[in-house]
Parts: C-alpha cells; sequence; structure tokens
C-alpha cells in the first residue's frame, strides 16, 4: 500500500529504522575502538595496529564466558548473557594487554625508537592475537546473542503509533548506544576531573615535562592500558552482539576505525567519536537505497522507478576511504586539530 | 665456537643461502621434490614482493603497507592480457563500457583541473557529482549488458589475447600508475598515515577486483590462464621426455619384468612431468630474480643509491643539499610498486587461476613484511633469504604442528577430543609463530639476518 500524498512522519520513521538506529550503534561500537587508539596514540606515541586484532581478543573472552555462564545457567531475563561477561573480560584483556607491553612495548619506549618502529612491533602483536583468536575460536562466524532480540519490534511500535512503517529497536543497538554514553562519558570524566586522568594528559602533552615533575611513566602507562582494555573489550563485544563475530572481520575493522581517528584528527578524543560518526553516517547513508524514502515524500507523478542508491553496498568499507583521502587532501589535521608526533 | 662465529661473520650471505639451500634439498629426500619446488617457486616469487617492499623501506623509509593491492593488480593484468577476447560482450557492451569509462575520465580531469585554477570548491563537487551520476548510469547500462552474456562462462570483456608473458610487463607497469597516483595523494602525509592511507587503498583495489564481475569476473574466479610452459599431459606425450625419464630410471626399470616396465615407466613419466614443468617455472622465476636483484644492487651502489640513501638517513641534511625529497619518494615508491605488481602477475601466471578472495593482508601485505624485517632490511641479498626462510616456516609449520600434535597424542588415549581440537586448529598458531619471529628479530637482531652493509664506512 503507497500512499498518495506526502507523508513526511512514516519517511522519517523509515530513515530512523534503516539509517539513524544502525548508524548510531555502529558508529559508537567505531567511536569506542577510536577512543582506544587514540588513548595509544597520544600516551604512547604509536598507531596500534593490534586494534582490530585486539578487539577480537576481548570479544573471545566474552564468547567464551558467555558459553560458560549459560551452561551454569548464570543469565539475566531480557538481555544478553555476554553483558556479565564484559567486566570479567576487560580484566582478561587488560592482563594481555600489560603483558604485551612488558614484553614488547617497554623496551622500545626505553630506547626511545621511531614511533614507525613501534608500529612495526605493534604488527608483530597483531600476528600473535590474530593467531591465537583463531586458534581459540576458529574461522567460522559465531553469534553469542542470546535473551530478548528486541526491546520493542516492528509490530508493537506499528499497533502502538499506527504508523504504516514500523521502527524496531535491537537489544544490541539499545545496549551499544547507552553503553557507549556512559563509556565517554566517565572517559572524559576521568581525563579532565581525576588526578590521573591529568596526570595522564600531562604525560601526554609533554613527556619529558612530565617526568621532571615526578609523574611515575609506568604508572601512566598501566593505566593507559587498563582504559584501552576496557574500550577495546566493550567495542569488540557490542560489535560481535550486533553484527555477530568472525576474526577476519575484526581484523578488517582497523580499517574504519584509523580512518575515524584521522578524520577527526589524530590525538583528539573527541575528534575521534566525531570521526567515528561520520564514518558510520556516511557508510549508511550513501549505501541506503533511498525508493522508498522518496516515494514516501514526493508527489505520485515523482516517485522514481530505480533504487535510487548511491553507491552499490560493497563499497561500504571503501567510503571511510574515499573520506579519509578528502580529509587528508582538504584538512591534514583533521576535523578537530590533532596532534603530530615528532620522534625525539 | 669462535671459529663458527668467524666463518658467519665474513661469509654471512654463502652461509646462509648455502644453509637454506641444504633444508630444502633434505626436505626433497624426505617428503617430495614436487613439494620442495612448490616451496621454492613461491618462495622465488615472495623474494620478488619482498625485494620490491625492501627497495620502498630499506631504501628510502616509505612504510607501504598496501603490498596486497599492487600484487592483485599484477593478477588482474595476466587475466586483462592473455585471456581471449569475449567478442559477443564486447559488441553488446564494449562501446557503451568505454564511454562510460571516459566520462568518469574526464571528470576526474575536469575536477582536478578546476582545482589547479582555484575554483569555488562548491562549482567544483558540483561538477564531480553530476559527472558521476552521469558516469554511473551508463556504467550500470555497461554492466548488466556485459555480465548477461554466458555468466556461468565469461560474463566479463576478456583479455587481449596477447603472450602471457608481456602481461608481467603489463603487470609492473599498472601496478607502477597506481602506486603513481596513490603516492600523489599519499606521500606528503606523515610515515604512519601513509600506511593507512595505503592499508586502504589495497582493500579498495580487492574491493574492485572482487565486486566487479564485467572486469575479471569478480568471486567467479578465471581459471585455465594461458601458460608461458606446456602443460603436464602434453610433456608425457613428448617421446624424448619419455626416453629421457626412461634413461634416469634405467636400472630400476631394467630389473622388472618386461610386462610391467611400461606402467611403470607411465608412473615414472607422470611423477616426472609434474617435477619437470615445476623446475621451468623455477627457471623463469630464477631468471627474474637475478636480473631485479642485480639491477637493484647496481642502482643501489650508483650516485642515485647514494642520494636516496642520504634522504632516508637526515631529510633536512639532504633537502638542504638540493634533493627533492617528495619527488624522489614518489620515484621509489613507483619502482618498488611495479616490481611488486610483477610479482603479483608471476604468481596469478604460476597457479593458472585468478582468485580474488585468496587475496589477504595477513599472507599478502604482513607476511612480505615479516620476510623483509627477518632478511634484513636494506639488503636485497636480506630480503630474498628472508623471503625463503619466513616461506618455508610458513608452508611447514603446519605439518610440523600436526606432528608435534601426533606425538603428543600417540601418548594420550585415542580419539581423545583436545587432540582432535588441535588437529584441527594447529593450523594457525602459524601466525603466532610468525609474529613471535618478528618481534625476536626486530628486539635481538635489529638489523635482520644479512644487515645492511654501510659501504661509505
Amino acid at each position: 500500500m503507497t500512499s498518495e500524498s506526502v507523508d513526511i512522519i512514516n519517511a522519517f520513521a523509515l530513515m530512523t529504522n534503516f539509517v539513524i538506529l544502525p548508524a548510531l550503534s555502529y558508529g559508537s561500537q567505531l567511536a569506542l575502538g577510536a577512543l582506544a587508539v587514540t588513548l595509544v596514540y597520544s600516551v604512547l606515541r604509536f598507531s596500534n595496529f593490534a586494534q582490530g586484532d585486539s578487539m577480537a581478543f576481548g570479544t573471545m573472552i566474552v564468547i567464551l564466558l558467555t558459553g560458560f555462564m549459560i551452561q551454569k545457567g548464570w543469565t539475566i531475563s531480557g538481555f544478553p548473557t555476554a553483558v556479565l561477561a564484559i567486566p570479567v573480560a576487560i580484566l582478561g584483556t587488560a592482563i594481555y594487554l600489560l603483558t604485551m607491553d612488558r614484553l614488547v612495548y617497554r623496551f622500545y619506549r626505553r630506547v626511545k625508537a621511531k614511533s614507525i618502529t613501534i608500529v612495526m612491533a605493534s604488527i608483530g602483536v597483531m600476528f600473535i592475537t590474530g593467531g591465537l583468536v583463531r586458534f581459540i575460536l576458529g574461522v567460522r562466524p559465531k553469534t553469542f546473542a542470546d535473551g530478548e532480540r528486541f526491546i520493542f519490534s516492528v509490530r508493537e511500535f506499528k499497533t502502538f503509533t499506527g504508523l504504516e512503517q514500523g521502527i524496531a529497536l535491537k537489544t544490541s543497538q539499545f545496549l551499544t548506544i547507552s553503553i557507549a554514553i556512559i563509556l565517554v562519558a566517565f572517559v572524559f570524566y576521568f581525563l579532565q576531573k581525576t588526578k590521573t586522568g591529568k596526570t595522564m594528559r600531562a604525560y601526554s602533552d609533554n613527556k619529558e615535562l612530565a617526568l621532571l615533575s615526578g609523574i611515575n611513566p609506568d604508572k601512566v602507562v598501566q593505566i593507559t592500558w587498563l582504559l584501552v582494555a576496557a574500550l577495546t573489550t566493550i567495542a569488540g563485544a557490542l560489535y560481535g552482539l550486533d553484527k555477530g563475530f568472525a576474526a577476519q572481520q575484526y581484523h578488517l575493522l582497523l580499517l574504519p576505525i584509523f580512518a575515524s581517528v584521522i578524520v577527526g584528527g589524530v590525538g583528539s578524543p573527541l575528534g575521534a567519536i566525531a570521526g567515528a560518526f561520520l564514518i558510520a553516517f556516511s557508510e549508511v547513508l550513501l549505501t541506503y537505497a533511498y525508493k522508498k524514502f522518496l516515494i514516501y515524500l514526493l508527489p505520485l507523478s515523482m516517485h522514481p522507478n530505480s533504487l535510487v542508491q548511491l553507491i552499490g553496498t560493497e563499497y561500504k568499507y571503501a567510503i571511510s576511504f574515499v573520506i579519509l583521502v578528502i580529509v587528508l587532501l582538504i584538512r591534514p589535521t583533521g576535523i578537530f586539530k590533532g596532534k603530530v608526533i615528532v620522534d625525539e | 665456537m669462535n671459529n663458527i662465529n668467524n666463518i658467519w661473520e665474513s661469509h654471512k650471505t654463502f652461509v646462509s643461502f648455502s644453509l637454506m639451500a641444504l633444508l630444502l634439498i633434505f626436505v626433497g629426500f624426505n617428503q617430495s621434490w614436487a613439494l620442495v619446488l612448490g616451496i621454492f617457486n613461491l618462495s622465488l616469487i615472495s623474494a620478488i614482493m619482498a625485494l620490491g617492499v625492501n627497495i620502498q623501506w630499506g631504501y628510502a623509509g616509505i612504510f607501504n603497507v598496501g603490498i596486497m593491492g599492487f600484487a592483485a593488480l599484477g593478477g588482474v593484468s595476466v587475466v586483462l592480457v592473455s585471456q581471449q577476447p569475449v567478442t559477443e560482450a564486447i559488441e553488446v557492451g564494449g562501446l557503451k563500457m568505454l564511454f562510460a569509462l571516459i566520462m568518469g575520465a574526464a571528470t576526474v580531469a575536469i575536477g582536478v583541473f578546476l582545482y589547479r585554477k582555484k575554483y569555488n570548491k562548491w562549482m567544483i563537487a558540483l561538477v564531480s557529482i553530476i559527472g558521476y551520476l552521469v558516469t554511473r548510469h551508463y556504467f550500470s547500462d555497461a554492466v548488466d549488458l556485459i555480465e548477461k552474456i554466458d555468466p556461468a562462462k565469461t560474463g566479463y570483456l576478456g583479455g587481449l589475447g596477447l603472450h602471457v608473458v608481456i602481461s608481467w610487463i603489463v603487470g609492473g607497469i599498472v601496478a607502477a600508475a597506481a602506486a603513481w597516483s596513490i603516492g600523489k595523494l599519499t606521500l606528503g602525509l606523515r610515515s604512519d598515515y601513509l600506511a593507512i592511507a595505503t592499508l586502504g587503498i589495497a582493500e579498495i583495489i580487492l574491493y574492485i577486483v572482487k565486486n566487479e564481475d564485467w572486469l575479471v569476473r569478480g568471486v567467479k574466479n578465471v581459471n585455465g590462464l594461458a601458460r608461458p610452459i606446456p602443460y603436464e599431459i602434453e610433456m608425457q606425450k613428448l617421446e624424448w621426455f619419455r626416453n629421457m625419464v626412461g634413461w634416469i630410471h634405467r636400472s630400476v626399470l631394467e630389473a622388472l619384468p618386461q610386462a610391467d616396465q611400461v606402467a611403470q615407466l607411465t608412473e615414472y613419466v607422470r611423477d616426472s612431468s609434474v617435477v619437470f614443468i615445476k623446475l621451468c617455472y623455477s627457471g623463469l622465476f630464477v631468471t627474474v630474480l637475478v636480473a631485479m636483484v642485480v639491477l637493484a644492487n647496481l642502482a643501489l651502489d650508483s650516485p642515485w643509491g647514494r642520494k636516496v640513501r642520504a634522504i632516508r638517513d637526515n631529510e633536512v641534511a639532504a633537502s638542504a643539499m638540493g634533493k627533492n625529497i617528495t619527488r624522489q619518494h614518489l620515484q621509489i615508491f613507483v619502482i618498488g610498486s611495479a616490481i611488486v605488481g610483477v610479482a603479483g602477475a608471476l604468481l596469478v601466471t604460476y597457479f593458472g587461476i585468478f582468485i580474488p578472495t585468496s587475496y589477504q593482508p595477513l599472507r599478502f601485505t604482513f607476511l612480505i613484511w615479516v620476510m623483509v624485517i627477518v632478511g634484513g632490511s636494506g639488503n636485497n641479498l636480506g630480503s630474498v633469504i628472508g623471503a625463503f626462510i619466513v616461506w618455508f616456516l610458513w608452508i611447514q609449520s603446519g605439518p610440523m604442528g600436526l606432528w608435534a600434535v601426533d606425538m603428543i597424542s600417540s601418548y594420550t588415549q585415542e580419539g581423545n577430543s583436545i587432540t582432535e581440537f588441535l588437529e584441527d586448529r594447529v593450523f594457525f598458531l602459524r601466525l603466532v609463530f610468525m609474529g613471535i619471529l618478528l618481534l625476536m628479530v626486530m628486539r635481538f637482531t635489529p638489523g635482520g639476518i644479512l644487515p645492511e652493509k654501510n659501504k661509505e664506512l
């Protein structure tokens, strides 16, 4: 049944269901990953190529714990069991990342290696982490979301509002958006207001000066990895709840995450979040077929025949890179002026 | 012990290559010659790729993690040059596709022209968008027409039908052209920006190859590619080849009764033909590799090579001496990528089939990096030995892992679920193994196995 006249409310409902909600949750997942990359970049001074695989590592612990907890019957009604598993998984990921820092990165920090050398070392860590995840979980896609699938479904929404076009809110979307807001607020509060956060910012702004004023560098690094572990695990788990887990997919997430960081302005936490949403919304908006949306908005005579899709869905990942290249050309420092590491 | 150290220090190159050769021969006697030649050939191709990366990283410090993309472009060239054209598809959609591509190129050209002339940004954006929409309209029409022609067998335009060896050169040129345009955009950036940009561009190239079915059939693969060397079946029919195999195995054959001799000979001929074909490929690849290593070493020792290394070691000083750094970086980036493109073309020719889904960044980008770092960045022969060692470990660590699992399981009871799990997954541990190898080399011998020699000191 197509309406005869212009119907803005239904068009808006359609956009909310197919564009705004998916892009918001995807953007939140990217934002958390991008924040982790930004923290590593500002405090430890390198681009962490192991980020995607670290997210897979955290998600792997969540999946294993979820399986165990479901077996024991430790579940909460309505929500995925994974939510309960996340805190323990953060601990596991933190231990793993701190071990890697102790075994790999600390040496390069001590000898004041060039940033590119540490990037290379992070490629080594990427191999190890990716290999471990594939060894333990295999390469086949996995889903681990249990509990209610929807907060409210399309049918419930339709009967409630009487609209022709329904909106569904998936549990995973709801969780992603709410947890991301809480976590981002926490990270900003931590960095701006607490003493430890201020120490971290001082260390990131001027390492030498921070050391002179008696800041313990090892502690700063440890706190950073703890924060990174939390962001990484939660981002990975939320992405997995939303779209399922596959080791290769997580490895590829590195691309949009890096794009978000650079587009937003490297080293700027606010920029990372803005970049992530820009990337997520561009991906969804440009690959969405606007046919139905235009049918709601335009009079009958102007209804489109084709799908009105700007770019094929298969090029979804390419979009983030086109944006990246354009931003690098027009404004290399990103939307929010980022900082550039100069090798000592 | 000191003595051994001395020999190693003074004859590193000779010793490491001999040890590698002995190792391969050892595997040949223990496992099979076909397997060893398989490892050998892929090591040669990987060595060419590693050489290209070494020129970029070792000579100039350019951090390129888009190797996979350039290798894939080499593979695409093989299809586009050596396959027979699909005349029906060209008749139906060829002109339209040509027009669409010209429209696309014109849009880019006009956009760049307006940008150079400093026109209003909105006007440039408007022109680009209109150009894009017109191009897309004709393009999707042409794609529909072409892909409808016998999609199970062709569904693409086909190639030029030229000899496959030409495609190796074309592969280099295509990769160089891509590198030039990418380098123009990204080489002014900081090193890890460049890394991220190349990582993304390699993925984009792969998306195009996988999704544009009209070009190289996408994920439907292109098989039965032309070979520079005859098929095994044809070799088995040749008289001189049969005689040669018979002569090699004469002692075994003469001991057999007359009736069994022919059957036995046929079996020998079948096995030998596989080995012989692989040997022919080895010959081709060795020729290419040796030519490139010689050229690269000559270049490195020339005034040009000194200039390049001077820029790498101190950009500020080099630019004060009047060297154009950005241009030099672009040149190196193009040369290195062209070599990777040639290697990509060789690889697809060797397999005789183009499979876009087989291009994985771990295998094609990061593994090559491990080869360069392990072998010794800045040293061309180092990249070659690095390629041999890493590829050997990459292939053999699977069987070695399985062997270890079998050893363990022989002490436990049969059909253990843990053993089954390990047998299924032990394969992935080679990634862990490679990571540890990379980190160990970086930490304890940062110069690699064959470090760069500084001739000026």
